[in-house]
């Protein structure tokens, strides 16, 4: 039987403001254990909660950029579950009346545009930070994080394969980004996610059993989790066996799953209404102000990079995939005429670099404009491309100007006929061989001089012109 | 009863409350009257009444994104019973 699988996310968002959601305590990750707190996130009776303006419209603007809804009434409801990482034993969120609904995220599947449904975003606490040691026979609690304000964006079942999985978390990414809410860093947790999988007969519209899937700490680990999943899945089911609804644990060393053996699955949170915080009432003005300030999205730039500067769409969709690169690019292109030559080395040269070292691109040591001089230094015949690729890595090395490095290491071209000439020359007479070869035709004997001489002259040598002196000399 | 004991082991045990076999009777007793009542409010008619999700008229109230001192973690931790390392230190919680 041929299966068709079902996924849906759910994704943990911190959002980005200064203070804590319902106090005044600092968000700011990685401070000394227990020392963000306050009596309000500490859950002291008798404290009041007060809602921290920016978080919702932080929250309002993540919706819009997510093509949500904004319903004009809106609240906040209990959580109630006993858990350490929560002093109160209830957690503030939303439950029945979340801030949006109904949105959507574009991914592209085979070149095809596919649409993946929002349900819902809503807003609530972050917990606090439990740590088990090793052996130990207790664990420990740090509640910086608690209160932290955090949105959950939670997907329709819309996703059929692991890599839809993968596109739609990196287009969410990227969109937070873009928007400025989130830093959406998942190795300090500001961006977490839970999935939830099911197979079923295709052409069914009934839902399989469904498997949620945690501890997934990277995008890469939640499409490895899915596949293997997948691949579990649909072995019992081609055996006839039944799926068990259970929440089970990526083993990110092993790449399995395994069962989640868990004291309280309780999942009766007896949510109602938080009775010391007031209802949301968002006026359409609001709406349209939070609106008016988002920026050009990544769609709408890779469109525009296609019309405006001519690029083909995967250029386009590499440049948009991350605002500082596309900042960068846009930095270079109002400098220089040619888009896609700028495309060219930010894709290759750039993004090569910075993989290679795992730099960020905020981290790059020198300004567009360096980069714009030393393009101008290539087509003014002061460089050679290949020589220019020494110098851009050098300008990632130390963040100095091209010129500067040219000067400093020699590199500039030689255009200098006769000095050419005498070295042309002089490569000859070392390589009778190739000189014999190339005169019974072998063109590719011409390509190796043309080498030679760029090794004698450490490749700054205007190859052209090279290539034009070989051939006059040997005739 | 639309309480039964069964019920209240079960909200007893989320809310970690340890109750008496006599405790568990009352309770089942007295919860039962609560929710006899509820249905003694679900004869009114409430068709045009919008459902009220807080009992005081007013709504957006906020603060501003500022952030003030927290407290000193000796007082964070003040009323902890056990604590490592500036953690609150709390029974293994770990699920394997």
């Amino acid at each position: 039987m041929e299966f068709e699988t079902v996924i849906g996310l759910e994704v943990h968002v911190e959002l980005l403001t200064k203070s804590k959601v319902f106090c005044s305590c600092t968000t700011e990750f990685g401070g000394e254990v227990n020392t963000h707190c306050c009596p309000v996130c500490l859950g002291m009776p008798g404290v009041l909660p007060v809602l921290n303006k920016k978080a919702v419209e932080y929250a309002i603007k993540a919706a819009l950029a997510l093509n949500c809804e904004i319903p004009e009434f809106s609240k906040f409801d209990r959580k109630n579950y006993f858990y350490p990482d929560l002093p109160k034993a209830y957690q503030i969120s939303q439950y029945d009346l979340p801030l949006a609904r109904k949105g959507y995220i574009e991914i592209e599947v085979d070149g095809k545009p596919k649409r993946i449904g929002i349900n819902r975003i809503h807003l609530e606490e972050d917990a606090g930070k439990l740590i088990h040691e090793e052996g130990k026979s207790y664990s420990l609690v740090d509640l910086n994080r608690t209160g932290v304000p955090l949105i959950e964006i939670v997907s329709e079942p819309d996703i059929r394969t692991p890599e839809e999985a993968w596109l739609y978390l990196n287009k969410l990414k990227t969109i937070l980004q873009y928007i400025e809410v989130s830093d959406c860093k998942m190795e300090e947790g500001s961006l977490r996610c839970d999935t939830n999988i099911s197979l079923r007969p295709k052409g069914s519209d009934k839902f399989g059993t469904k498997v949620e899937l945690k501890n997934l700490g990277s995008f890469r680990a939640v499409r490895r989790s899915l596949e293997y999943e997948e691949r579990r899945q649909r072995e019992i089911l081609e055996q006839g066996g039944v799926i068990v609804q259970e929440t089970r644990r990526w083993d990110e060393a092993r790449g399995i799953t395994i069962p989640l053996r868990s004291k309280e699955e309780a999942h009766d949170y007896r949510y109602f209404p938080d009775p010391d915080l007031v209802p949301i009432v968002i006026d359409r003005e609001w709406v349209e102000k939070l609106k008016s300030e988002l920026p050009e999205l990544p769609d709408a730039k890779k469109k525009r990079y296609m019309e405006e500067y001519g690029l083909p769409a995967y250029d386009a969709g590499v440049l948009t995939a991350s605002k500082a690169l596309a900042n960068f690019f846009e930095e270079c292109v109002s400098q220089y005429h040619d888009p896609k030559t700028v495309s060219n080395w930010v894709m290759s040269e750039m993004l090569g670099i910075l993989n290679e070292t795992g730099r960020e691109v905020d981290e790059i040591p020198f300004k567009p404009e360096q980069l714009v001089k030393m393009l101008k230094m290539i087509d003014s015949g002061t460089i050679s491309g290949k020589i220019a690729k020494e110098v851009f890595r050098d300008m990632f090395d130390t963040g100095k100007d091209p010129e500067a490095i040219v000067k400093e290491k020699g590199l500039t071209q030689i255009s200098d006929e006769k000095e050419l000439e005498k070295i042309a020359k002089k490569v000859i007479e070392e390589n009778p061989k190739s000189v014999e070869d190339y005169k019974k035709g072998k063109e590719k004997a011409l390509g190796f001089l043309v080498g030679q001489v760029m090794k004698e002259t450490r490749g700054k040598a205007n190859p052209q012109l090279v290539n034009k002196i070989l051939k006059e000399l040997l005739g | 009863m639309k309480i039964s004991i069964e019920t209240v082991e079960h909200v007893a045990n989320l809310a970690r409350l340890y109750l008496s076999e006599e405790e568990k009777a009352e309770m089942a007793q007295t919860l039962s009257s609560i929710l006899d009542y509820m249905d003694r409010l679900n004869e009114l008619d409430t068709t045009d009444v919008p459902p009220t999700a807080h009992i005081v008229p007013i709504k957006n109230v906020f603060r501003e994104d500022v952030v003030k001192e927290s407290l000193p973690r000796e007082e964070v931790l003040k009323n902890a019973p056990e604590k490592e390392r500036g953690f609150f230190k709390v029974p293994r919680i770990i699920e394997d």
